[in-house]
Parts: C-alpha cells; structure tokens; sequence
C-alpha cells in the first residue's frame, strides 16, 4: 500500500507545502488505489459511482503549478476529495444513484463544490448513496451497493455509505456527504470513519439535490476529527444563493480540534441521553460507549444523565416531514427535461410517458416515500400528519434546550448497532429505520452532531460510533471534544482505528 | 374548437329571478428587472430560454432567494387596496403537475399572504348621472411566480389537439406575480358586470399610478379571473360557481360577467346544475366555452416552502412604502376634474384618448386645463389616429405643448400657425422656436403692412365693407379671411378685426 493513501488530509498539507510530494502524485496513488479495490456492483468496495481521473488530475496539477508559484490557494489545496453524488457538479455526471438522472450533467457546481474547487481540492469522484439520499444502507442505489471495507458481506451505512467507504478504505483522505436524518454520522459509526453534521445552514444547500430540504445538511467526512474541522472551515459560512445559510462565520473548528487534541476537558458537563440507551442497542456497543465516557471523565468532564423524553416520537415525526418533503421536491422528475425518458409503445400521452418513465426510473424505496409524502400532505390528513409532525419537532427542539441547559454537549451512541448484513433488513423498512433513531432528533432540531469512532463492538469485531451533539452555532464544541475523545483512544489503541481493519482484496474492476 | 350553442336567459329575466355573486382574482405581473426567485432578466419578447438559470428552470439542486423589489411592490400594491401588511408571512408550495411549471410546483403563497383584509371604493355612474361608490372587500394579495409557456406546433389552431409535439419556454417561469382576490362581491344586482369592469379598471389605474407594472392587459400583464355564480332571488347561500379565465379586456371583464349570468340562468331556469369549472372566454365570439372541470376535490398538498426564508417586513418600511404611495387615481380624477372645470364629458374623452396623464402635465407646465385639452384632444389625437401611434409617443411632450400654447397667448402664434408648428415638430424640424424660425410662422405685427392689407381687402369687397359700415359686423369674418389669405395666415386675426372695424366706423 502505498503510503501517501494513508495519511490524513492534515498531514497531506504538510506534505504538499513542504514540496515532499506533488498534487498529481497524491490523486494518482488515490486514483490506483481505487482502481484497485472498488471494483463494481458485482464486487469491490463500490464506493464510487463516477471517477473523474481525467478532471482530478488536471486540478492536481493546477495545484503543482499555484504550489510551485508560492500561491496555494488554501491550505488544503492539492488534497484529493471525494464528493456524494447528490451534489451538483458542473461537467461531470451527477445521478444521485437514481436511474432518473442517469446521464444527468449539470450546467452549474453546488456552492460546496465550488469552494472546493476554489481552494483548489481535486475532486476525484463522485460517491455511491442510496438513492436520492433515501435509506440507512446504500441498498437502495441503482447501482448496486457499496460494501463495508471492515466486512463486504455488510452495509456500509446509508445514505452516504460510499462517502464514508471511500475515506474508511484509503481511496480519498476526504469527502463531502449530507445528511437529512444521520447519512452523514451512520455510515461514519459503521465504517470506523469521522463525519459531522453541522448546525442547519452551517454549509450552503445550494446544489444539493433536496431530498428533505428543511432537514438537509452538506458536511465532512474523514479519518480524524482535525480533518473535519479542516474541511468544515472551507466549505462553511453564508451563501447569497441559499437564503436558509447561516451568516455565521465558519472560523474556530480547527482551533477547536487542535486545542481539543491536547486532552484537557475540565470543566466540561456532558449529558447522557437517557432515550438513547438501552432497548435495541447492541451490548458491544453500550460497552464502547461506557468505556468513552470513563475516558471522557479521566480527562475531566462531568458526566450527568438528561432526558429527551420526546425523542421517542422523532422518528415517527421525522418519517412524517421527510416524505412530505420528497413527494415534493421529486415531482420535476417527470421525464421532461433531462434524465432517463421511458416512451411506451402506441400513441402515449404526456402523463402515460412520465408514468413509465418513474414506474422504471424510481426504486422502492423512493416510491414509498413519494406516496407516504403525497398521502400525508393531502388536504383532510395534513393536520393528522403533517402538522402533528411539526409539532412534535417543536417538542425535540424544546428538549434539546432544556438539555443544553443542563449540559454543554450531550452524548450517545451513533446508531443502535454495528453494520448489519447486506440484505438483511432489505424487506423491513420500518427496521432500517430504527438505525437512524440516535441521528434523526439533530435535524430536526437543527443542532450540529459528530461520529466519531470509539472501538470495535466484541460480539462482531466491527466498528462502533460515539455521536456528540451541541447546541445551534456551536459546532467549535463538537470538533473539541470529539478530538479530546479521539486523542484518548487513539491512546489506548496505540495506532488509528482503522489500522485494525482488514486488508482489502484487490478486485481490479 | 367550436362551442355547442348555448341558450342563453335574456339579463333582465335573470335579474327578476336571481342575485348574482361575483370573485375577481386579478393576477399582476410585475415590471421588476429580474425574476421572483432568481437574477434572471425579465424582457418581454426575448427569445426562447434564453432568460433562465438552474433556479427558474427548476434544475436539481437549485434554490429560490426572494427578490425584495417584489416584496416591496406587494406592499405598495397592498397598502393602495387598503390592506393589513402581514408583520410574518411565509411562501408555500402549491403542488400540481403542470408542463410549462418546471418544478411541479408553483412558489406561491397560501393562508399566510403578504397582505390581506383591504377594500376597493369603485366609482360608477349612478342612476342620476352622478358618481356612485360600490366597495369591493378584498380577501388577499399574495406573491408568487409565473408559469413558462407552452407552444404547440404542427397542428392547424396551434392548440394541443392535432399538434405533432410542443415546445417550452421558460422565460416567463419565475416572473413575479401579485394576485389580488375580492371576496364575492354581493348585492351588485344589475350593476355586477359594471361593477366588474370598473374594478378592474380602477385597480389597473392603481397599479400604472404605483408604477409596479406595465398594466398591459394586451400582453397579459394584468389577467382577471371572473368566479360567477347566481342564487335564487332571496337566497343567501352561494351558488355553484365557474371560473372564467384570462379575460384580457375591460369590456370582455363586462361581458364575460354578463354571459356567464345569462348562461347559469338558463340552465338553473331549465332544472340543471352548473358545473364546477374553469371557462375560457372567447373575445372574437363573445362566448365562453368549458375548460377542464375543477372540483373541490383539487388538492394543492400545500406546505411551507422549506428553502425560504419567512418574510417579516418591518414597520419601518412598511411605513416608509406608504409614504410613497400615489394619489388614489379616482380620487385624483375627480380632484382635477374640479379643479380644471370640465364637464363630465370633456373629463370622460380626455380619458379615453389616453390623455389624461398628458394633460395634467401640461397643465403642470403652466397651460390653462382647457387649452391643453384642446391640443392634446384635437390636433395630436388626430395625427396619433392617422399615423396609428400612441399618443404619449408622438414624441411632442406636454412642455412642447404648453409652450405652443404660451405663444400664442403672446400672439406670437394664432392657432392656425400653431397647427404648422405641431407638423414642424413631428416632422422633426426641432423645437416650437426653431419651426416658426424655420418656417418663417411668426404672426406679422407690422402695421403698415397690416393696414395696407386691410385696405386692399376693403377695396377688392365693397359689398361687404357696406354691409359693415351698415353695422352688420359680422360681416367682417370675410374681410378677415381675405387680409389672412394675403398675408398667408401670418396675421393676428383679431387685430385684423380690430382695423377693419376701425377703418369702416
């Protein structure tokens, strides 16, 4: 293996502006690494849906050029990144793993993908998801599954279970994913790799394609905390082109993770979530996350119990909201414009057109959630539905308050379990969902949460997830104490997690 | 498409046994430089798509930001029509299927509009012949975007039907429309289609004195939606009702309202039902024929447009809008109408050349009312008739013509030479000075030469100088004449008189 793969996006930097390596070098060896083990839907990890080798290498090299010119233009420029396919990317196919776009080439960049471009970040692909961002498994791609790099016969989270996959499994020291009710912070937990949502409008939405657009958040994922914060930073801050962006600055996470990396949390009160325990969570998970808060209070926090007791009815309220949302939002996709057209035989009309056209073009699970959304926004159940949903994420906001007023950051498990089997809860919706119960209450709330990983379960050997959440607007909280936490593991295991996981087969696609 | 024949009740019929109830939902678009929910440009008349951006066509990924220009002409529009200023409101989605609408869902605005509760005081003729106030109640104005445009090709009507496939334009998708909705107007009786044209009428006035449109109603650019249903004479539940759409004129507004309650007392008169529907009126045939049936079943799915942020205008600004808020247009009519001392007639031409505004101006340049009326109403109305231009653009302004007018009163000019000076001017020989200097049109005021032509007049019709030594001063219009044709016109016609007269006394 080689090894520029395996360092972090920091150390990268480093790298880069000590004139150790090249930009080119860097996409090149992530540019081997995939070809070598992300195969395809048959076999390989299958992280990645598009790889730009042409495009990334030809910002590589730009970088090389600014480098060699002393005018870099970020820190981070020359760093390869991989980007979720829900992102727009101008020139290059986006398809958000849906039959519907395949072939889809926008005209125009999401705002995140042109900071990136603008601080100079190659963009070496774009990631496998369960379609338009609807799942907790990266099942529901059109194309096939990504697997988990710690065991492939297991999900890698959803859904941006390619994102998290691509940096777990060394073919990208970055990536961008979104998360509406945990697609970020699951697949990170599952896969042993760090991924933050920030707080709602930290990061422009623009050119995200919506899949619950009050829910939505574009945020990093990576291998370590500082990395995070590193790309957060970058991405971050108001766009004039999405009105809900916040107008917070997006300055203090990496002095946030740095500080934080030192170990000293004295002083600091965090809040167990009672709701977030117990029934349903696997034991070698609970015993990870028993031994992160004996760490956390060895550094010097208090621990204290909080309850949110609403947040039983997040997920039915989330599973409300989200759909009605989509039902909406995936209506252009009516074969018109762009994307797949299916024209049936004989004299079709233009509904019998769309009708074929989302009957081959759709999955199942996007189906399924057009028609709970359609149903429930339908006049004589919106009230029953819709606006008991909306009071319910009333309620979670209250209880966050109430809990933020007890504690400055309150802590749980990830998701409920390690990765489960592929297939395994493919026929039980209402399964799949229960992984995201621990995600889903953050956006609804709009509070910033992180993952970050904190050892291996002991009934399977797979990785764990330890989610910190803040308040609103404090995001610097998270990239603190999450590096505190990483630091003291990291400690113990003596070397990254990661490096306990399995060699990768190749499987040259 | 032709229409079925419908039988039709005689209005009067209706009237005996019916009350009519009137909706008027009247969309305007506004005349900001870009869209409602992007930066794109808004022209009328470009080419196809070629004013749109991934926002406007709905492209995956894109989000709307709200121009604020339309808010603030929502506001002005609102607070013209006497509305309550929402302090918080919201867009929503309105979500139907629609090839034209590149989302699937208009950006609209639902039980939270910007501005609500208002009233119209329209003014029509009552039965003395004096102005009569009828109030109409307004329910709403509310924001949101236009529709593309559909354009099908390949047929005979340019119609759906026999098309071999259609074209869409965006251009039009995102402009920014303000709707304004009445509550049923009630108890207008025989006076319902009048009452709507003027509505109509007042509120386009409105919307040309704000200055947020074009107000073309030729262009679509103000389109009335006429809701009509009728109740048994006594009744006071509200009847089915139909929806007339696009009416695009003010006498079509009348004669739609007309039809349609013509048409429902037949067929409530002959024990049928109406149907809930849309209609679309036929300007050229005077009909209206069925569009798609809409029922209450029709279901929106409405909810809060997530990717906006709510609209919270301030106090402050809506107080700073007011302030600029014209003169209600009917208010200001009757003011000058006073003011100016014209007849109901004179007031009513000189609003019906399209030159009110001209005449307030010009009178605002210093010209008396009625002098000003008589250029823009006699010699600029004629020639904008014959060379079929509007009359604001016949490039003669209301400073030309009140200048025009000041000369003469300073017989530089009588009105003969006046008329000169006007084809001078648009036949672009310069300014009123420079096409008398051009022209050589000054009045002559020399009084040799005056008195010579008198006398030669005098001597050239002695039957007439008899008649006037007589005392039969009328006669003097023919001497007068002949001095004038001697001079070529360039006489003070009035100091002629005064030397003819002089001269035979």
């Amino acid at each position: 293996m080689n090894n520029w793969i395996t360092k972090t996006a920091d150390e990268l930097a480093q790298a880069l502006a000590a004139g150790e390596v090249t930009s080119v070098e860097l996409v090149q060896a992530h540019l081997d690494r995939i070809a070598a083990v992300d195969g395809n839907a048959d076999a390989g990890l299958h992280a990645f849906l598009h790889v730009d080798a042409e495009g990334a290498l030809a910002q590589a090299k730009a970088s090389d050029e600014r480098r060699a010119a002393g005018t870099p233009a970020s820190y981070l420029d020359g760093v390869p990144i991989a980007v979720k396919d829900v992102l727009a990317t101008q020139g290059v196919p986006t398809t958000c793993a849906s039959k519907m776009l395949e072939g889809w080439i926008p005209p125009y960049d999401a705002t995140v993908v042109a900071k990136i471009k603008a601080a100079g970040l190659p963009i070496i692909g774009k990631t496998n998801m369960d379609e338009f961002a609807m799942g907790s498994s990266t099942e529901h791609s059109a194309y096939g599954p990504t697997r988990n790099p710690w065991d492939q016969t297991r999900i890698p989270g959803g859904s941006g279970g390619g994102s998290a996959v691509a940096v777990a499994a060394y073919e990208a020291p970055l990536a961008l994913g979104t998360d509406t009710g945990g697609s970020i912070r699951q697949p990170a937990a599952v896969t042993g790799s760090v991924g933050v949502k920030p707080t709602y409008g930290g990061i422009s939405r623009y050119g995200l394609v919506a899949m619950a657009n009050s829910l939505d958040q574009v945020g990093p994922v990576s291998r370590t905390v500082l990395d995070s914060a590193l790309l957060h930073e970058l991405v971050g801050g108001h766009d004039p082109l999405d009105s809900t962006s916040l107008t917070d600055e997006p300055t203090g996470f990496v002095e946030a993770a740095r500080e934080g990396a030192k170990g000293d949390l004295t002083g600091l009160k965090v809040g167990v979530i009672t709701e977030l325990q117990g029934d349903g969570y696997q034991p070698g998970v609970m015993a990870r996350f028993t031994e992160s808060l004996e760490l956390l209070k060895a550094a010097g926090a208090e621990i204290v119990e909080v309850s949110c007791p609403n947040f039983t009815h997040a997920l039915a309220a989330y599973y409300l909201i989200m759909p009605c949302e989509v039902s909406s939002n995936l209506a252009k996709f009516d074969a018109m414009r762009y994307g797949l057209r299916v024209t049936p035989a004989g004299d079709p009309s233009a509904e019998d057109v769309m009708r074929a056209s989302r009957a081959a073009g759709f999955g199942d699970e996007v189906k399924r959630r057009i028609i709970i959304g359609t149903y429930a926004l339908s006049s004589g159940y919106y009230d029953a539905y819709y606006g008991q949903a909306q009071k319910v994420r009333t309620l979670i906001q209250a209880d966050f308050a109430a809990a933020f007023e007890q504690a400055d950051v309150l802590v749980s498990p990830t998701a409920p379990t390690t990765a489960f089997k592929l297939g395994e809860k493919l026929d039980d919706p209402v399964a799949m969902y229960l992984n995201d119960l621990a995600t889903i209450p953050a956006n609804l709330a709009g509070v910033p949460g992180i993952s970050l990983p904190n050892g291996l379960a002991d009934e399977d050997g797979l990785p764990s997830g330890f989610q910190i959440q803040a308040p609103a607007h404090s995001d610097a909280r998270l990239y603190k104490v999450g590096a505190a936490l990483e630091a003291l593991l990291e400690k113990g295991w003596g070397a990254p997690l990661l490096s306990q996981a399995p060699e990768i087969e190749e499987v040259r696609a | 498409m032709s229409a079925a024949p419908v039988k039709l009740m005689s209005f009067e019929k209706v009237l005996e046994n019916f009350d009519p109830a009137m909706g008027l939902e009247v969309h305007v678009e506004l005349n900001s430089n870009t869209k409602m929910f992007c930066a794109c440009p808004t022209e009328f008349g470009a080419e196809p798509n070629t004013q749109v951006c991934p926002v406007c066509l709905g492209l995956p990924g894109a989000m709307p930001v709200v121009n604020v220009k339309g808010v603030e002409s929502a506001i002005r529009i609102g607070l013209a029509l006497n509305c309550e200023i929402a302090e918080w409101c919201r867009f929503a989605r309105k979500n139907y299927f629609y090839p034209d609408m590149p989302k699937n869902f208009q950006t609209s605005q639902y039980d939270e509009p910007i501005a609500f509760e208002g009233f119209m005081d329209v003014s029509i003729e009552g039965a003395d012949g004096q102005p009569e106030i009828f109030r109409v109640e307004i329910e709403r104005a509310h924001m949101e975007e236009d529709t593309g445009k559909s354009l099908h090709v390949g047929g005979a009507t340019g119609r759906i039907q026999g098309a071999d496939h259609s074209l869409v334009d965006y251009n039009r998708a995102g402009i920014p429309l303000i709707e304004i909705v009445t509550k049923p107007i009630i108890g207008a009786g025989e006076r319902a289609p009048e009452i709507a044209r003027a509505f109509v009428g007042q509120l386009r006035d409105l919307i040309v004195a704000l200055g947020v449109s074009d107000a073309r109603m030729d262009q679509g650019s103000i389109r009335a939606d006429v809701n009509l249903s009728l109740a048994p004479k006594g009744e006071t539940k509200l009847g089915t009702r139909s929806e007339t759409k696009n009416v695009n004129s003010l006498r079509s507004v009348e004669r739609a309202v007309r039809y349609e309650m013509q048409r429902h007392g037949a067929i409530l008169t002959a024990g049928g039902s109406i149907l809930q529907e849309t209609r679309h009126w036929h300007e050229d045939t005077g009909v209206t024929t069925s569009g798609r049936e809409k029922s209450d079943a029709d279901d929106y799915r409405y909810f809060p447009e997530p990717d906006l942020v709510p609209v919270a205008p301030s106090r402050e600004w809506v107080e700073e809008l007011r302030a600029t808020l014209p003169e209600n247009p009917t208010v200001k009519r009757n003011r000058l109408q006073i003011e100016w001392g014209f007849s109901d007639m004179e007031m009513r031409d000189t609003i019906g050349a399209g030159a009110f505004g001209l005449v307030e101006q010009t009178v605002a340049e210093g010209c008396a009312p009625q002098a000003a009326r008589k250029w823009w109403l006699g010699e600029l109305a004629r020639r904008s008739n014959e060379d079929g231009v509007e009359i604001s653009e016949l490039g003669i302004t209301p400073a030309d013509v009140a200048k025009i007018q000041s000369l003469v009163e300073a017989k530089t000019i009588n009105d003969k030479l006046a008329r000169k000076v006007i084809e001078g001017m648009l036949a672009g020989e310069g300014t009123p000075e420079e096409v008398i200097e051009k022209r050589g049109l000054a009045v002559v005021s020399d009084e040799g030469a005056l008195s010579a032509a008198v006398d030669k007049a005098i001597e050239a019709n002695p039957g007439v100088a008899d008649k006037i030594r007589d005392g039969k001063v009328a006669a003097a219009g023919a001497l007068i004449g002949a001095v004038m044709k001697e001079m070529g016109g360039q006489a003070d016609a009035g100091r002629v008189r005064e030397l003819i007269i002089e001269k035979l006394s």
